[in-house]
């Protein structure tokens, strides 16, 4: 996609730049609405992952206070707000009481460098950037900032004096540095086909070609299973881990400070979305169609691509939580090597075929653009996806649990499963 | 797209910020005993420094300052710390005693001595940054391809394409070097 504009229109012309003034004027409404939004949206999530839950466990979940339970994410703050907080008499005074607002903070402003509509024409202004703020270095500062989140649960941890807090917090530092790792080197694929770090112009690429999860899937795959880990959620809660280290990090927290914890959590999950949206499913771009693309931006399509942003990280948020309520946490030593030996080696493999291929077909000609540049990536795509998921998973990671027992024994407790009639529930 | 015509005032206001901020940090840094605590004030120099190379229009070297340095290396810092387990903060002061705390005071006079012989009693004239402004707007005027990082990836991987491959190896030579010796000790054990 092209904002080249025409010169002989006139100054005020709404599909161009704003002047230096209107600039940080529309930045300082967009970042106030834009955070207004992204607060309610992560309250919302509460709500959201605990009607998600009973609907999964087959039961009803918050639905009393308010319609549908809509009013509860606001009697939650009130009741966090009026609890006492407890601030235990041995711990480090100023980090402890730091520890939540570092750990909420990242999450926050990573987003507010991601792309999320068209440009907005204002008549009289100029054309207004859908991103809080358009940083030339828009990707590398999302890395630079999730890479401080750490500190908050880290910090957390070991100013509360309490060792399973600080178990938690050695466990939150491990597994981020590691995952850490897997996720850029999988965004370098990203970066590669972008040739920019700008996050425009990732989504500009997605439009002229083809989504980067056609292009790109080992890589979204990368990214997604580390995007998990990074937001330290069931299957990959290891620091907080009730059943070993009572609640980890935030075992002597309470009330608002408490709250501040599972908030950033939440934070995370929405900015997680809203990246691999933006960097593998096109950001906001309505597929099929060049429409909303085309030079002449205009109000509807502002709206309309907005909506499929909103649409498409909704798809991804619900998508956490569903995988939360489903798989069961991994051991330690499982986490780890998930990390390192399968998902840094293949991220690392992956960027050289990337890399390779695209070499390739630049040298043989094919233009970058057209159905034979995304064919041959999609090729590439299906032989790694056939390895990874049935050659190397031998029966470990996406096959069902029961593909380890023999053949014939499963055989035999599916027929005895019969006779008893466990399935129906009658009872033999 | 970004307007780079920084005012002068706002501009020497932000330098000013963040240049005092590093300093007071690093003081701070240097004087608190509890390691944890000195390690958050190193965070914090990082990132004053970060915001100093974004006002030289380095935006990449101010993303890698805070994503290798506040991001890794210092989580890495904490995390020793945190299992080294140190003991209280009194016992790790470095100049213990009178003495101790006199000849730290001596080293300390000795290290400004130089910098005050260079600036020749003309110090406070010598804090106030040169036109900056004046010279990251023109570097920003000139758009090159690849956007901001063009102009770093290109000389890395064309012309210093061979250091840069040679320092790899001794970045891998180094890793394998600490796997090595760590192994050494649990098997001895």
């Amino acid at each position: 996609m092209m904002h080249s504009v025409p010169l002989l229109l006139q100054v005020a012309d709404p599909q161009l730049p704003p002047s230096p003034g209107m600039f940080v004027l529309f930045g300082l409404i967009k970042a106030g609405v834009a955070f207004g939004i992204y607060m309610l949206c992560v309250a919302y999530t509460t709500l959201l992952e605990r009607r998600v839950a009973g609907w999964i466990q087959d039961r009803i979940g918050p639905n009393r206070v308010g319609p549908q339970g809509l009013l509860q994410p606001i009697a939650d703050g009130v009741k966090n707000f009026m609890k006492e907080e407890a601030l235990p008499a041995t711990a480090n005074k100023a980090l402890f009481v730091m520890a939540p607002a570092i750990a909420f903070v990242p999450a926050m402003i990573t987003w507010a460098v991601i792309p999320f509509a068209a440009p907005l024409p204002i008549p009289g202004v100029g054309l207004i950037s859908m991103a809080v703020a358009d940083l030339p270095i828009g990707f590398l500062f999302i890395l630079a900032i999730s890479s401080l989140g750490v500190y908050g649960l880290t910090i957390a941890g070991w100013s509360s004096n309490n060792k399973y807090a600080l178990l938690g917090g050695l466990r939150a530092s491990a597994q981020m540095i590691s995952y850490e790792i897997a996720m850029g080197m999988s965004t370098v694929c990203v970066l590669l086909l972008a040739g920019n770090v700008n996050l425009n112009e990732i989504v500009a690429q997605q439009q002229g070609q083809a989504w980067n999860v056609v292009l790109l899937t080992m890589a979204f795959f990368i990214f997604a299973v580390s995007a998990l880990a990074e937001t330290n959620r069931v299957p990959f809660d290891l620091p907080e881990s009730e059943s070993e280290l009572v609640a980890g990090y935030h075992a002597e927290y309470s009330s608002m400070r408490y709250s501040m914890f599972p908030l950033a959590e939440y934070a995370n999950i929405i900015t997680s979305s809203g990246l691999m949206v933006t960097l593998f499913f096109g950001g906001w771009d309505i597929p099929f169609t060049q429409w909303d693309n085309a030079a002449p931006h205009s109000v509807v399509k502002t709206l309309v691509t907005l909506g499929a942003y909103f649409a498409k990280v909704f798809f991804f948020v619900f998508a956490f939580i569903w995988i939360r309520w489903t798989v069961p946490r991994f051991r330690y030593d499982q986490l780890m090597s998930l990390g390192w030996k399968l998902l840094l080696p293949m991220a690392l493999l992956y960027i050289t075929a990337v890399a390779s291929l695209a070499l390739a077909l630049d040298f043989a000609g094919v233009v970058r653009t057209s159905m034979a540049y995304t064919g041959a990536f999609l090729a590439m795509n299906v032989v790694f996806v056939v390895l990874v998921f049935w050659v190397l998973d031998r029966g470990r990671i996406v096959s069902p649990a029961y593909s380890r027992i023999e053949r014939e024994r499963l055989a035999k407790m599916r027929l005895g499963a019969e006779r008893s009639d466990l399935l129906t529930g009658k009872g033999a | 797209m970004q307007p780079n015509e920084f005012h002068p005032i706002a501009y020497s206001a932000a330098f000013y910020f963040f240049g005092l901020t590093a300093l007071a940090s690093a003081i701070a840094f240097v004087t608190r005993k509890s390691p944890v605590a000195a390690a958050m004030w190193l965070v914090n120099v990082m990132f004053c420094l970060a915001g100093l190379y974004v006002m030289l229009d380095a935006q990449f070297i101010g993303a890698i300052q805070v994503l290798v340095y506040a991001g890794a290396i210092m989580v890495v810092f904490l995390f020793v710390i945190m299992l080294l387990n140190l003991g209280h903060a009194s016992e790790l002061a470095d100049a213990r005693g009178r003495w101790g705390q006199v000849l730290a005071l001596l080293v300390g006079l000795a290290l400004v001595a130089p910098l005050l012989a260079l600036s020749k009693g003309d110090l406070l004239n010598r804090m106030i940054p040169p036109d900056l402004a004046a010279r990251a707007a023109a570097a920003a005027a000139a758009p090159t391809a690849g956007g901001v990082i063009g102009p770093v990836a290109e000389p890395l991987f064309k012309e210093y394409l061979l250091a840069f491959e040679l320092t790899s190896v001794l970045l891998l030579a180094a890793i394998v070097g600490a796997v090595v010796l760590g192994k050494r000790r649990t098997d001895a054990r």
